[in-house]
């Protein structure tokens, strides 16, 4: 399937082959329609946006109102086909580009489209090209409005966008967890020139300078002093040599520091001061290091006075200069240090390269209004972050010779902030930072693939019936696998690798081979069979004292908790006893659907609710391991109310409420939950946050500081997890927290 | 005033060997009496302490006789020893007696003849004759005052001089700043015997500048400016004078540069500096042309045209980019053409000359002109010897300065470019002997 075009284009000639199967890098193009490019130097982004179908698990309600026998499931389940929109991001080299267009001509098979929105450098050399294979228009967007509009969408739906560079840290990029509210930021742009641009809302930027003095100088002025022609060779240069030889410094000049005024011996006094003489040679790598610290010194004080002259703290670097390369974020990160003393921070960008494609493509989607839907990135059909630096693994070099794909799904709900996080800026959701924790991260990752064939097996028993289940599922195994390997090289591929990352990664990758729910037959059974108890909880409970009341609902929300298929070592019990009873797990103490939300949610807030307080009973949006969704509660729910008195009063007056949390992962990012749901705790002055399961509470928000009283409360499920906080697996977090006043 | 020190002066030690010369010259300004600036100045001193106790009285004799000569011996030197140049003015006095002229050591009376009868010296040292200023009346002697400069690669061969003239038996005082001033110390002091009195660069650039300033350019000003500098055709450069000198943006370019905001003449803070200097020009220069001197580079740049070797906004853009007002003929990437094979084969040196000219002179006037902004002060002044015989670069920031700022901003420049730190440590030669 390997295509193979041996486009000569300029001076080098290359294989051109392309090396991955074409229709896994230009997916979906049969529904692919606005089109846009984005060609650089030396490499081409192509975006469209297209349409998935895949299979999705409904649950629909029976008719109970006709006859009710105890064989009977509650709810009947269906895997529906949904279209959902996606968005698909590809960067290849330019060299590629006429195969590449072949390719999608043969493949589109939308007619509708008669536009490619180009931009970039590029865009106009290649345009003749474009126009006649595709016959499309080239219609021609402005560059620098078009890498602003990308970098404003990565920002605001990539959460772990942006990221620090630090060379000799244990991990080299540390991952800023932004926000929704991203404005006002400093773009410093290092194409051939640098633009300075201070972008204030979505629509509202400003080129307030730049410098000739950038990449293109780099690049141009390095191929003369070197003799080395390629942009990667220069850098690989750079980084092998010694600028000392080439700079004067300050301690040539005063033989040491310069004291009164803080310059210190080392610093550059003159760049390429000790060249002025025809006695001596300076070697190649010498010279090109002493370039690219005069380049980046540069451009990193007019960063720091114009961030300075217009009070802005946030300044993300962008352009081929920075593209990844280890040895420009590094000098760039060290100047920016240098200059404002560490007031400003250099940000980069993981998908620095796609701004301009993902830009251009908004600018010709505007009729669909991609901005007022949130998307999210999917780890399944993304490369993720690699880094090119020439030191590091050579699978790393070998794949950046190839293809990178973006790709971004619509959600169906807009995601914002909990209006009730104490401080939404400092707010982190992951508890562990993996990229940062080695051991833990060796833990984790090495968990996850020694869970794989049990998450295989209930992929394939969840669809017993269905065609090609065992062939996917092994697909599945093997995708998913990959990712694993992938981030135990490069944990910084999909921004900070939390648990929550791997939890969700392997959701995704179920989706992409049409597994949607593997756990809903499962779920089925539990809640079919909690529901049989649920009467005779709630009466035990009854009969209790006020303070044993408290104890035994409490203990019952945690025991139910213990039922959790994503711990390897429950479902390593659940798997070969499947007569669990729910006393017996309660005995042994030691969120999730049947017993959890059953057993143990509801009897909880049938209390609260009876006390007079609200509930609004926030759950998943889709699906993940054995976590409860909304569709699900709401038939549960009713079912409910349809035995007891107190839910159904609950319900009718208002006072219970089931709201969608817009997440489908069994952790929980409260800075990106459903628009709904904010608002309803907004209204409804929420006093109370209880957040409940180790996903939740654990491996995310733990930390987590609200600005009302809040208790998480969760199994540690995990003996390694367990000894990390200081505990013995099944031991119990009940963590009840109260704002402190001041910032009340 | 320090009476014991003038004793010391007597025995001939000279007073560059005493303690606390180190302390910031704005404070020793603020002090001092005898001010440079008014030579004559000296006399009005008295001291009320002097009528009383026998002791006080041979002091006050002591100090009687040493205000007749209350100035340093000859041969009166100021030096800056930079990264790539030394700075030297030299005070040859005019008004020399015959009986004082019969005293004159030997030694002393050679040095003056070899430094005023010659405008080259050895290979490499030049005397900026056309500097020169005449009839210069310091510290109550009258004379010229000579401006010479040579590379600082042969420090050692002037420092061997020193030796070879036994320099270190006039017993002067060498002041000296810059870098140099510290990493060739121990050399003075081993190779030839002297002892330097060592300067601090910044403090020296603005009290030298503001002393030629003062004094001007044999009767015409020492400042200077372009008028229309956005005018290619009709750019002149304008003698002027500095009424209001502050607050201004100091902006010296050697081979590394450091821009100063100067609020009044003790009242100074190092705004920031950058790397890309003259040193950077010569060694890029060097590099990509094969030159040896600032001249040839100077001269190949002149002949040159950067647009061969800059990609300017209209390469990229077809014409300007209307959407952020960019010119097309502004440079949108220095050596933008280079990263072409085809052009990096067919470029002139004289091009490449000028476009690293251009390149290094437009991110300076960036920076200064940011600087300014920053720092709300609309003066800025370019010294540094970088602009010397450089109308290319001196023309390119006026007309920066103005562009970029909308005229807010306007470039000044000094013809005495690059020799104010010299001055200034020569200026201290003078106060060091009258505060003593």
């Amino acid at each position: 399937m390997a295509l193979s075009g041996g486009v000569d284009r300029g001076s080098h000639s290359m294989d051109k082959s392309i090396t991955l199967p074409p229709d896994e890098i230009f997916r979906n193009l049969e529904n692919a329609k606005r089109f846009a490019i984005d060609i650089g130097g030396s490499l081409t982004k192509l975006a469209y946006y297209s349409t998935v179908q895949h299979k999705v698990a409904k649950v629909r309600s029976f008719d109970h109102s006709a006859k009710e026998t105890d064989g009977d499931p509650l709810y009947e389940i269906s895997v529906q086909e949904e279209i959902t929109a996606r968005l698909h991001f590809i960067k290849f080299e330019n060299a590629y580009i006429e195969t590449c267009l072949d390719f999608i001509k043969d493949h589109l098979v939308n007619t509708e489209t008669k536009v490619i929105k180009a931009t970039g450098g590029g865009a106009h050399k290649f345009k003749d090209l474009i126009e006649k294979k595709l016959k499309l228009k080239v219609d021609k967007e402005d560059e620098m409005t078009c890498l602003i509009k990308g970098c404003n969408f990565v920002l605001k739906n990539i959460p772990h966008e942006a990221f620090v560079y630090a060379k000799h840290a244990d991990s080299e990029f540390r991952f800023q967890h932004t926000h929704p509210d991203i404005f006002p930021y400093l773009l410093i742009n290092i194409g051939s020139g640098v633009s300075i641009v201070k972008v204030e809302a979505e629509d509202k930027f400003e080129r307030i300078g730049g410098s000739s003095i950038g990449g293109g100088t780099f690049w141009g002025l390095g191929a003369l002093l070197t003799k080395t022609k390629r942009f990667d060779e220069l850098l690989q240069l750079a980084s092998k040599g010694q600028h000392t030889n080439v700079d004067m410094l300050v301690k040539d000049i005063y033989g040491g520091a310069y004291g009164s005024l803080g310059l210190t011996g080392d610093l550059i006094a003159s760049s390429f001061g000790k060249s002025a003489t025809t006695d001596k040679e300076f070697s190649k790598e010498d010279m090109a290091k002493s370039l690219l610290h005069m380049i980046s010194n540069d451009i990193g004080q007019l960063a720091c006075l114009y961030a300075k002259l217009h009070n802005l703290t946030r300044v993300y670097f962008g352009g081929f200069f920075i593209r990844g390369h280890p040895v420009t974020m590094h000098t760039i990160t060290y100047s920016i240090n240098f200059f404002t003393k560490g007031e400003v921070q250099a940000l980069f960008l993981r998908h620095e390269g796609y701004l301009g494609a993902i830009g251009a493509f908004l600018k010709g989607a505007e009729e669909d209004n991609p901005n007022q839907y949130s998307w999210g990135e999917n780890y399944a059909g993304s490369s993720g972050l690699m880094s090119v630096s020439p030191e590091l693994n050579p699978v790393q070099r070998a794949r950046s010779g190839t293809f990178d794909m973006l790709e971004m799904d619509r959600l169906e709900r807009q995601l914002v902030n909990l209006p009730l996080l104490q401080d939404p800026t400092s707010y982190i959701p992951d508890t562990v930072d993996l990229t940062e924790d080695v051991l833990a991260r060796e833990y984790w990752l090495y968990c996850f693939e020694e869970a794989l064939d049990g998450v295989v097996k209930r992929a394939i028993a969840s669809q017993k019936d269905q065609p090609k289940a065992v062939e996917r599922a092994e697909k599945f195994r093997q995708k998913y696998r990959h990712k694993l390997q992938t981030l135990r090289h490069q944990p910084f591929a999909y921004g900070s690798l939390t648990v929550r990352s791997l939890l969700d990664t392997r959701e995704h990758c179920l989706n992409e081979f049409n597994f949607p729910d593997p756990y809903s037959k499962i779920k089925q059974k539990e809640n079919d069979m909690a529901l049989k108890y649920y009467l005779k909880v709630v009466k035990s409970v009854e009969e209790l004292s006020w303070e044993q009341r408290q104890f035994t609902l409490v203990k019952g929300l945690l025991a139910g908790n213990v039922f959790d298929w994503g711990a390897k070592a429950v479902s390593d019990v659940l798997e070969s006893d499947p007569e669990f009873g729910f006393e017996q797990a309660k005995q042994q103490l030691q969120d999730n659907s049947g017993i959890d939300i059953i057993l143990g949610v509801f009897p909880f807030i049938r209390e609260l609710l009876i006390r007079g307080t609200e509930v609004v009973l926030a759950s998943n949006s889709g699906p993940a391991l054995n976590d409860v969704t909304n569709s699900e509660l709401q038939i549960l729910t009713e079912r409910i109310a349809a035995m007891d008195p107190v839910i159904h009063t609950a319900l009718k007056e208002d006072r219970l409420a089931l709201v969608q949390n817009g997440s489908s992962s069994p952790c929980l990012d409260l800075s990106r939950l459903d628009k709904v749901l904010a608002t309803v705790v907004r209204e409804r002055g929420t006093d109370l946050v209880i957040i409940e399961g180790m996903g939740r509470a654990i491996h995310t928000n733990y930390y987590a500081m609200l600005s009302c009283e809040s208790l998480k409360l969760a199994v540690i499920k995990n003996s390694w997890l367990a000894e990390r906080l200081g505990g013995k697996i099944f031991s119990v977090v009940f963590k009840y927290e109260v704002p402190s006043k001041a910032q009340g | 005033m320090d009476k014991a020190k003038s004793v010391m002066d007597q025995k001939g030690s000279g007073p560059c060997c005493t303690n606390g010369m180190h302390k910031p010259l704005r404070r020793q300004l603020s002090n001092g009496s005898c001010s440079p600036f008014s030579p004559t100045d000296d006399d009005h001193h008295h001291d009320p302490q002097t009528n009383g106790s026998p002791a006080k009285r041979c002091r006050l004799r002591r100090r009687m006789e040493s205000v007749r000569k209350n100035r340093p011996p000859f041969p009166w030197f100021g030096m800056d020893i930079g990264g790539t140049l030394v700075k030297l003015v030299y005070f040859e006095p005019k008004d020399i007696t015959a009986e004082e002229e019969q005293e004159e050591v030997e030694n002393l009376k050679s040095i003056r003849w070899y430094l005023t009868s010659n405008t080259a010296y050895g290979k490499t040292g030049v005397r900026d004759v056309h500097l020169e200023l005449r009839n210069l009346t310091i510290c109550g002697r009258t004379g010229n005052l000579h401006f010479i400069r040579f590379p600082t690669a042969a420090m050692h061969k002037f420092i061997q001089m020193g030796r070879d003239k036994h320099f270190s038996s006039l017993h002067t005082t060498l002041c000296a700043t810059g870098g140099g001033a510290y990493k060739f110390e121990n050399d003075f002091r081993t190779m030839a015997d002297l002892e330097l009195l060592k300067l601090d660069e910044l403090d020296c650039l603005i009290q030298g500048l503001l002393y030629i300033d003062s004094v001007g350019f044999n009767d015409h000003p020492e400042c200077y400016f372009f008028e229309n500098p956005s005018d290619t055709q009709n750019c002149i450069k304008k003698p002027c004078c500095l009424d209001n000198l502050f607050p201004m943006l100091l902006v010296n370019i050697g081979s590394g540069v450091s821009i100063l905001a100067v609020y009044a003449k003790d009242d100074y803070k190092r705004v920031t500096g950058t790397s890309l200097g003259g040193g950077t020009f010569l060694g890029l220069c060097c590099l990509l042309t094969g030159c040896e001197t600032f001249e040839e580079a100077l001269e190949m740049a002149s002949k040159g045209d950067s647009t061969n070797v800059d990609k300017l906004v209209k390469d990229i853009y077809g014409g300007d980019y209307q959407r952020f007002g960019l010119q097309g003929s502004a440079v949108a990437s220095s050596f933008g053409h280079m990263m072409s094979k085809e052009k990096r084969e067919s470029i002139s040196k004289e091009d490449l000359a000028r476009a690293t000219l251009v390149t290094i002179t437009n991110n300076i006037g960036s920076i200064a002109r940011m600087c300014a902004v920053n720092e709300k002060i609309e003066r800025v002044v370019f010294v540094g010897n970088f602009l010397r015989i450089n109308t290319v670069s001196t023309k390119l920031l006026a007309y920066a300065m103005d562009f970029w700022s909308k005229g807010q901003l306007r470039a000044l420049f000094l013809e005495h470019e690059g020799y104010f730190g010299a001055v200034g440590a020569f200026l201290e030669l003078l106060k060091s002997s009258d505060d003593a």
